[in-house]
């Protein structure tokens, strides 16, 4: 396949793998979550790569992983400790992005890592970097770790849809018939930290913040049916990054700022058009509320 | 050493304290509100608008920065409350989007800097992290006057704020604004962010706001007290984090001022007098004690 078949194959891939999990993410309202998990997984990296010594796919993965998990479970016990929900997650992932900051600025300096590669992404180098896999041929190794996260997200939320769906709109009654809602919870963050990473080559940090949560919001004004808005997420989020990828062709600046970009546009299209929860169509609608008084 | 003693970093360590200060008090706000992640998206909102300010003016005045970064956060505060008041999307997810997609407007625009013949970019990627040492004097001194009226408004204001985040209502019958006081807490907390964020960075800024007041909680159950306690640890920590930035070479400073912060909140959150792990677990461990020397009581005995 050529270079730029390459780029939109893993860029969509982010997309599709973003869009599914910020589906449950917004409808959790963790959406911050997110925000959080993305920062601090810079420190995983960084660890990592101080302990090995080693760039590769896979130490990287564990690695920010664990500092993913790490967030959420410092997040939740500070807020069990009667920090409020936000600044809990405000105090723990700035501190640790710092700690991340000053450990590349200090120890790693100037070496393979630097913190502008990991929050902005380098989605141009990817197809330089590839390995060969039996049956596929030879594929950039950001497009193979994206499509093995892609199949453990939908085989996990596939396998588990009843239990993820009721969980994320009734988690009382999920608790109540049994169902290990904490667990589920902390698997759910799990996915979001290896979705965050696998993105992270590729959009970086920031932007796979954009990529989570805009394109689930934009579908979450399209539909009330869970399993429409999740492949709407997916295609709005692969049609924001690959015109955010022509976009920033266009414009010859940053890919990954500009697919974040798109997906804004996504979602303020959506703001103005959505058949139910538009703008528009709330202008021209008379609404039920002036109905109301009206009959009375 | 020698840096330490120089009389321009003295002057930056001046108005990083000075913004310390004013971010631990308006911290204390923002806390109270429930709105300290709102600080996160305003300062990311705010890139955008430096580097548009930058590109129509092609000067890299403080000043002209400032009024950028200020109207595009507030046009970003200006989007998460229409998306918040008009769709059902919640805050939190409005305030993701905003703060994601403001930053990666910034990111778009900032390789155009670099390509008009005055840029430099390496003076805005100081933006993204804070370099308190790349402040020249007349930075400094805005800086430091736009902190202190900041701290002067709360301090002055004191009364009012305190009605206004505790009992709205009662504020309302006493004829106070809550419209007004609306719109001056999301003023200071805009000019307050894009005065940090030469020193601190975009990214970092909402730290400061952030960690005082919740270290701060540990301490007291006093307002009065957190606010004074919350100014002072940012005040320090901003000191501080200068202080260690300024030993090496090119090391940012923002980093080195949430680190302070966060060294002073997992204190706080071990020794804090009133919420502390230490004094809850000897607190646990006396009412274990007390229990076990009264005993079980004889009703259960009884079965009565």
């Amino acid at each position: 396949m050529s270079y730029t078949m390459w780029i939109l194959v893993t860029a969509s891939l982010v997309g599709i793998t973003c869009g599914i999990i910020g589906v449950f993410l917004i409808l959790r309202k963790m959406a911050m979550m997110a925000d959080a998990i993305s920062h601090t997984v810079l420190l995983g990296i960084v660890v990592a790569y101080l302990l090995t010594h080693n760039l590769s796919g896979i130490h990287m993965l564990i690695g920010a992983a664990i500092a993913g998990v790490f967030t959420t479970y410092l997040v939740q016990w500070f807020h069990s400790r009667g920090v409020a929900g936000d600044a809990s997650i405000g105090v723990v992932f700035t501190t640790l992005f710092a700690l991340g900051v000053v450990l590349i600025a200090t120890k790693v300096g100037n070496a393979h890592l630097d913190v502008q590669h990991a929050l902005m992404g380098e989605i141009a180098f990817i197809p330089w970097n590839t390995v060969e896999v039996p049956l596929l041929g030879e594929i950039p190794l950001a497009t193979l770790m994206l499509m093995v996260v892609l199949v453990v997200v939908v085989i996990v939320i596939g396998a588990f849809y009843k239990e993820w769906k009721l969980t994320t709109f009734d988690p009382l009654l999920a608790a109540s018939i049994g169902i290990p809602v904490l667990a589920m919870h902390y698997l759910f963050m799990t996915l979001v930290s290896l979705t965050t990473v696998a993105a992270f080559d590729t959009v970086g940090a920031i932007m796979v913040v954009a990529m989570l949560i805009t394109p689930a919001a934009s579908a979450n004004l399209w539909t009330d049916k869970l399993l429409v808005m999740l492949l709407l997420s997916a295609f709005f989020g692969v049609l924001s990054a690959i015109t955010g990828y022509y976009f920033a062709l266009w414009l010859d600046t940053s890919i990954s700022g500009s697919m974040a970009f798109a997906t804004g546009i996504t979602f303020f299209i959506s703001y103005l058009f959505s058949p139910r929860h538009g703008l528009l169509s709330s202008w021209i609608r008379p609404s039920s509320g002036k109905k109301f008084h009206l009959d009375n | 050493m020698s840096i330490l003693l120089s009389s321009n970093f003295q002057w930056v360590l001046v108005s990083t304290l000075l913004l310390g200060v004013a971010s631990g008090l308006l911290g204390c706000l923002a806390y109270w509100k429930k709105q300290s992640l709102m600080s996160d998206a305003l300062s990311h909102a705010a890139l955008p608008g430096v580097v548009i300010a930058f590109l129509l003016f092609q000067v890299k005045d403080l000043f002209i920065l400032v009024i950028g970064a200020s109207i595009s956060a507030l046009v970003g505060a200006f989007f998460i409350m229409m998306i918040k008041s008009t769709t059902r999307i919640t805050e939190d997810t409005a305030m993701g989007m905003v703060l994601a997609v403001f930053f990666g407007g910034g990111i778009v625009l900032l390789p155009f800097v670099n390509r008009t013949g005055s840029g430099n970019q390496a003076g805005l990627d100081g933006f993204i992290f804070g370099q308190a040492a790349s402040m020249v004097k007349s930075d400094v001194t805005l800086m430091s006057f736009l902190a202190a009226a900041i701290i002067l408004i709360v301090i002055i204001g004191f009364k009012e704020w305190k009605l206004y985040l505790f009992d709205p209502d009662f504020a309302k019958g006493l004829n106070l604004s809550l419209k007004t006081m609306n719109i001056v807490y999301l003023l200071i907390l805009v000019v307050t962010i894009v005065i940090g964020i030469q020193a601190v960075g975009v990214i970092l800024m909402s730290a400061l706001l952030i960690i005082p007041p919740v270290s701060a909680r540990y301490w007291t159950h006093s307002f009065k007290t957190m606010m004074c306690l919350s100014g002072c640890l940012g005040g320090i920590a901003g000191a501080i984090g200068t202080t260690i930035s300024a030993l090496g070479s090119g090391w940012p400073t923002g980093p080195f001022i949430v680190l302070t912060s966060g060294t002073m909140f997992f204190l706080s959150l071990l020794f804090g007098l009133k919420k502390g792990l230490l004094i809850e677990y000897l607190l646990l461990r006396n009412k274990k004690r007390e229990v076990n020397q009264i005993g079980p009581p004889s009703v259960v005995k009884e079965g009565r």
